[in-house]
């Protein structure tokens, strides 16, 4: 469960990367294909050498919506109930892979805040993330 | 057998060289503790474990963070014989200290980020694979001899 410190350390950390969405989102989707190669399955149809456009635009994309996440932290069901329909019926993104996309921006988050990303803010993040991932599957059966 | 590239070994001992075992240890033991804090359950002899802060400065959580990564530094030096390596290790958290292999993948993912807020910039995208897949292959190690 997200306290009300856990939430004012997500806005907080959140606040000084949503600027780079693009950098952000493209570098941990790159991260997570060449660490976790299996999820490069989710995406036959795209270019995926390193400064891809797609993948520019697609991590964008996901950050953007991790940005509205974070405003949506009392709601995330009701905020996100478009994109896990998404998840549910479209895409059908094995479940295990949101903790490996978890794991890969947290060590975006990592590599750009330095000390700044605490053992606090490090444990308020993998739970915000793990509560997005939840409600991303929450419909799948 | 795991097979690892040149390049591979070289991202493994260039960032091992650099780091800290006794700070890195302590702080992927810490983060641990307070990031999973049900993991707490295997050190009830540890004092106190009430908040982050106790956590971070409780002294058996540093001594026993510079055990565990010292341990992890023998994987380093024996990348082509880790089964055998971890073998009486794995046997202990096994049949002593009874710890869920889960564990073992938990701490890997947070020496990961440890070492990505060490080291930033310098933890490449590379650099993250190679490390991903050496604690993924200790944990197997040591959750080989598990019964």
């Amino acid at each position: 469960m997200l306290t009300a410190d856990d939430k004012k350390m997500i806005q907080q950390t959140w606040d000084k990367v949503s600027g780079h969405a693009e950098a952000v989102g493209e570098e941990a989707l790159w991260r997570l294909f060449i660490t976790y190669p299996q999820t490069k399955t989710y995406f036959p149809h795209f270019d995926l050498t390193r400064g891809s456009e797609q993948v520019r635009t697609h991590g964008k994309k996901v950050v953007n919506a991790l940005t509205n996440a974070v405003k949506n932290m009392d709601n995330l069901s009701q905020a996100l109930s478009e994109l896990s329909n998404l998840h549910a019926y479209n895409l059908r993104v094995d479940p295990v892979n949101f903790k490996l996309l978890s794991q890969c921006f947290q060590v975006v988050l990592a590599v750009h805040l330095g000390k700044d990303y605490n053992p606090e803010v490090h444990a308020a993040f993998d739970k915000f993330l793990s509560a997005v991932a939840a409600v991303l599957a929450e419909k799948y059966r | 057998m795991v097979h690892w590239t040149a390049e591979e070994k070289q991202l493994i001992t260039s960032v091992w060289g650099k780091v800290n075992v006794e700070e890195c240890g302590a702080e992927a033991l810490a983060r641990l503790l307070i990031v999973y804090p049900w993991t707490q359950r295997f050190f009830d002899n540890f004092g106190n474990l009430s908040s982050p802060t106790a956590i971070i400065g409780n002294p058996k959580v540093r001594a026993h963070g510079k055990k565990v990564l010292t341990s992890f530094g023998d994987a380093v030096k024996n990348l082509e014989n880790l089964k055998a390596t971890f073998s009486k290790l794995s046997e202990l958290h096994c049949e002593k200290l009874h710890v869920d292999p889960e564990n073992f993948r938990l701490l890997g993912d947070i020496l990961i980020i440890v070492l990505a807020a060490h080291f930033t910039k310098d933890f490449t995208p590379a650099c993250q694979a190679t490390w991903q897949k050496l604690v993924g292959v200790v944990a197997h190690a040591l959750a080989y001899k598990y019964h």
